[in-house]
C-alpha cells in the first residue's frame, strides 16, 4: 500500500531521478532529476522536441523509461502505473474525447470509466459544465466547438474525477490569448484545492505564472527554479538598445564576443549579454559602427532566461565543429 | 473487468455508430445490395451467348440443326456468316463467344461417318463459357444427325441424365445465400471492428483512455459488443430476403443457423481485434483486412468447390474460418443437418477464437510504446 497523504505541505509529488528515454539512437529525455511539490503549478518550458511530452508520459506511466527512477503521489512507476492512474488527471495536446459524442455524452463517458454510479456522475457534470461555461454547450457535438471550449471540456473530463496530480501536455496551443487567461484563473483554483499540476508550455507568460519551471533542451534539463530565481541567476545581463537604425545595429553585433542573443522588439534591440560584453563595450562597439544609439541595463524576463539557457549547448556544439 | 465500464463502451459505441451514417447505412446495405447482386447478376448458367453460324452446307439439315440448338437459347445466332475469315475476327474483336461450323460436305460426313460432321468453335479465354459449349455439344441431336435412327427410342435412352440433388431447377441462389451470410459477415465484422479500434489510437483517444482505469480486456470487449448485435441483423436481413426473394429453404433449425452464425461472428471479431493489433492507422487495418478476405471467399468452398483444389490450399482453407462456416451453413439450411453432425465445423470456430484472440491479447498494451 503506498503512505497515506494528506496533500498539503512541502511532501513531493513527483520525484525523479535520472529519467532516461531512448527512442533507438535519439534520447528524447536524457537523465533528467525532478522534485515537484505538492499544490503547486509546476510548468516544463521548452521548444518543441525537447522532450516535454516525452517526460509527462514516462511520469504517468503511458511510456516505459528507458532508466530511472519514478515515484508519483508515493507510487512507483511504472510498477504501480495502474493505482496511479485513478488518481491522476492526464490532459493530452491534442484534443482526445471524442468528435462525435456531445459534451455531455463524452464527460458521461469518462465518469463512467472513473466508475461513478449515476446519481453522483450527474450531480458532478452539471457542476463540470457550470464551472466551466459549458452549460450551454451540453448537447453540442464535441466536434463543432471552439479551440477554448474543447479545451475546456477536456480540462473538465482530466478533472472529473478529481485527481490529485494533473497532467497537462502544452493545453493552450490551440487557443486564444482570453481563453489561456480563463484556462489559467481554473488551474490556480484547482491548485487552491490542493490539486497539483504539471504542465509543459512554450509561452513565456504561462511559465511565468508557474510556482516553479524547469526548462528543458534536446532531452536535458537545464534550469529549474521559480521564475524569480531563475530571472535573478541569469549569468549573462540583458541589454536594450535603443537607436533609429536598430537592424543596422544588430548586424554590427553579430558575433560581437560575449552577445548571446539578440531580439528586435519594436524600436529596441533586447541583446542578451554575459561577463564578456558589458553596456560600456557594447555602445563603444556600435560607436565605432558610426551608429548612433543609447544602451541602457534592464531587468531579465523570462525569454532571456530560456534564450540563455536553451542556446548555449547549441553554441557549444557549434563551437566544437569549427575547431575540429 | 467492471461491468458499468463495459457497458459504458458499448453505449459510447452505440451513439458514435448512430452518428455514423455511412456505417449505419452499410450495416444493411451491404447485405441487402450483395445479396441482390449475387442473386440475380453472378448466375453461372449461361444464356445468350452470342453467337454466329456459318453454313456452309446450306441442306435442309443443317437448318434444322440450327433452330434446334437456337431454341436452346444457350446460344443467340446474331449473325449468319459465309466466309470463315469473318469468324476468326469476330472472335477476335470479342463480338461473339462461340460460333457454329457446318461444313460444305455436312450431307457426306452425316452418312458416311468418317468425320465429326460439324464443330462448335469456342472463345476459350472464358471457362465458363467453354462449359457451356461442351454441355451444347452433348445434346441429343441424334434425331437430326441420323435420319434412319429417328424412329428409334433406344437411341434417345442412351443419353446420360444429370440428376441435380437438393437445387434441381439449378437455380444459383440457392447455392449462393448460404455462402453469401458468410461473406458479408466476414467483410464487414472483419473490417469494422479492426478500423473501430484502430481509429481510437489513430484520432489520439487512447492516449487519454490509457491514463484512465480502463483496462485493454474493457475496451476491446465493449467495442466488438455491438459488432456481435450488428452481425446478427446482418444475417437476419440475408435470410429474410434470400427466403422472400430467392426461396431459399432452411431445411434445418433456425436455432442451428443462429448458433453458427454467432459463433462465426466471434471468430471474425477476433481476427478484427488481431488486425487492429498490427495496424497504426485505419488505412492499414483495411488493407490488412482485405488481404485476409481473398484466401476466405476464394478457398473457403463459396467460389469454388473445395474438392478441386490442391492439398496445400485445402489445409490453408481449413486454417480459416469461413471454410467451416461454409460447411456449416449449408449443411444446416440445405442438407437440413444439424449440430450432431457438423460440431467439428463449430469446434474448428471456437479453436480459431480462443487462439487470434489470445495472440491479440498478449499484444495489446495499455502504454504507447
Amino acid at each position: 500500500m503506498p503512505p497515506a497523504h494528506n496533500g498539503a505541505g512541502g511532501e513531493l509529488a513527483i520525484r525523479a531521478r535520472a529519467l532516461t528515454k531512448r527512442f533507438g539512437d535519439v534520447v528524447a529525455v536524457d537523465n533528467v532529476d525532478l522534485n515537484v511539490a505538492r499544490a503547486q503549478v509546476y510548468g516544463f518550458l521548452g521548444p518543441n522536441g525537447s522532450g516535454k511530452s516525452t517526460t509527462i508520459r514516462m511520469l504517468c506511466g503511458l511510456l516505459l523509461p528507458t532508466s530511472g527512477d519514478i515515484e508519483v503521489l508515493g507510487y512507483r512507476i511504472p510498477e504501480q502505473a495502474e493505482l496511479l492512474k485513478r488518481r491522476i488527471g492526464y490532459m493530452t495536446q491534442k484534443f482526445s474525447l471524442y468528435d462525435d459524442l456531445t459534451v455531455y455524452e463524452n464527460l458521461d463517458f469518462v465518469s463512467a470509466v472513473h466508475e461513478f454510479d449515476r446519481p453522483r456522475a450527474r450531480r458532478r457534470i452539471d457542476e463540470l459544465l457550470d464551472r466551466y461555461w459549458l452549460g450551454d454547450m451540453r448537447k453540442r457535438l464535441a466536434a463543432t466547438l471552439s479551440g477554448g471550449q474543447k479545451q475546456r471540456l477536456a480540462l473538465a473530463a482530466s478533472v472529473l474525477h478529481e485527481p490529485d496530480l494533473l497532467l497537462l501536455d502544452e493545453p493552450t496551443s490551440a487557443v486564444d490569448p482570453q481563453s489561456r487567461r480563463e484556462f489559467w484563473d481554473s488551474l490556480f483554483d484547482l491548485v487552491d484545492a490542493g490539486t497539483t499540476i504539471l504542465v509543459s508550455t512554450h509561452y513565456m507568460d504561462e511559465a511565468e505564472r508557474c510556482h516553479r519551471l524547469a526548462i528543458l533542451d534536446h532531452g536535458r534539463l537545464v534550469a529549474d527554479g521559480s521564475p524569480q530565481e531563475l530571472m535573478a541567476q541569469l549569468p549573462g545581463k540583458a541589454l536594450l538598445v535603443e537607436s533609429g537604425s536598430v537592424r543596422q545595429a544588430q548586424a554590427a553585433l553579430e558575433g560581437f564576443p560575449g552577445v548571446i542573443a539578440m531580439a528586435q522588439i519594436g524600436a529596441h534591440l533586447r541583446v542578451l549579454a554575459d561577463g564578456g560584453a558589458t553596456r560600456e563595450r557594447i555602445a563603444a562597439k556600435l560607436h565605432e559602427a558610426g551608429i548612433e544609439a543609447q544602451v541602457a541595463e534592464t531587468a531579465p524576463n523570462l525569454e532571456d532566461v530560456f534564450v540563455a539557457a536553451t542556446r548555449r549547448p547549441e553554441r557549444d556544439a557549434a563551437a566544437k565543429a569549427a575547431r575540429a | 473487468m467492471n461491468l458499468r465500464r463495459l457497458l459504458s463502451i458499448v453505449v459510447k459505441e452505440l451513439r458514435q455508430l448512430r452518428r455514423d451514417r455511412l456505417t449505419f447505412a452499410m450495416i444493411v446495405g451491404i447485405p441487402t445490395m450483395q445479396l441482390l447482386l449475387f442473386g440475380y447478376a453472378i448466375n453461372l448458367d449461361i444464356r445468350n451467348l452470342d453467337a454466329a453460324v456459318l453454313d456452309q452446307a446450306h441442306s435442309a439439315h443443317s437448318r434444322e440443326i440450327i433452330t434446334a440448338l437456337g431454341e436452346t437459347h444457350v446460344m443467340n445466332f446474331k449473325y449468319r456468316l459465309d466466309a470463315p475469315q469473318q469468324l476468326d475476327d469476330l472472335l477476335r474483336a470479342g463480338r461473339i463467344s462461340a460460333a457454329l461450323v457446318i461444313p460444305p460436305d455436312f450431307e457426306r460426313r452425316l452418312t458416311v461417318h468418317d468425320r465429326v460432321p460439324m464443330q462448335i468453335i469456342v472463345d476459350g479465354s472464358d471457362q465458363v463459357t467453354q462449359q457451356a459449349a461442351r454441355q451444347l455439344a452433348a445434346m441429343p441431336l441424334a434425331g437430326v444427325l441420323d435420319p434412319g435412327g429417328a424412329a428409334n427410342p433406344n437411341q434417345t435412352a442412351g443419353n446420360v441424365e444429370i440428376v441435380n440433388f437438393y437445387n434441381p431447377e439449378r437455380l444459383a441462389p440457392v447455392n449462393t445465400v448460404p455462402g453469401l451470410i458468410g461473406v458479408i459477415l466476414t467483410m464487414t465484422m472483419v473490417l469494422f471492428t479492426a478500423m473501430a479500434i484502430v481509429r481510437e489510437r489513430e484520432r489520439g483517444n487512447l492516449e487519454f483512455l490509457i491514463a484512465t482505469p480502463v483496462s485493454p480486456g474493457e475496451l476491446t470487449i465493449g467495442k466488438v459488443l455491438p459488432f456481435v448485435g450488428i452481425g446478427l441483423i446482418q444475417t437476419t436481413v440475408v435470410l429474410l430476403l434470400g427466403t422472400l426473394i430467392f426461396h431459399v429453404p432452411i431445411r434445418g433449425t433456425l436455432l442451428d443457423v443462429y448458433l453458427s452464425a454467432l459463433v462465426f461472428i466471434i471468430a471474425s471479431l477476433s481476427l478484427g481485434v488481431f488486425i487492429s493489433t498490427l495496424a497504426q492507422t485505419q488505412f492499414q487495418s483495411m488493407q490488412i483486412a482485405f488481404f485476409t478476405f481473398l484466401p476466405q471467399i476464394l478457398l473457403s468452398g463459396f467460389m469454388f468447390p473445395f474438392a478441386g483444389m490442391p492439398r496445400a490450399a485445402q489445409w490453408l482453407a481449413e486454417i480459416l474460418p469461413m471454410t467451416h462456416f461454409i460447411r456449416l451453413i449449408r449443411g444446416i439450411m440445405l442438407r437440413g443437418a444439424g449440430m450432431r453432425d457438423l460440431w467439428p465445423e463449430l469446434a474448428a470456430l471456437g479453436a480459431f477464437t480462443v487462439v487470434v484472440l489470445s495472440v491479440a491479447i498478449a499484444r495489446t498494451r495499455k502504454r504507447l510504446d
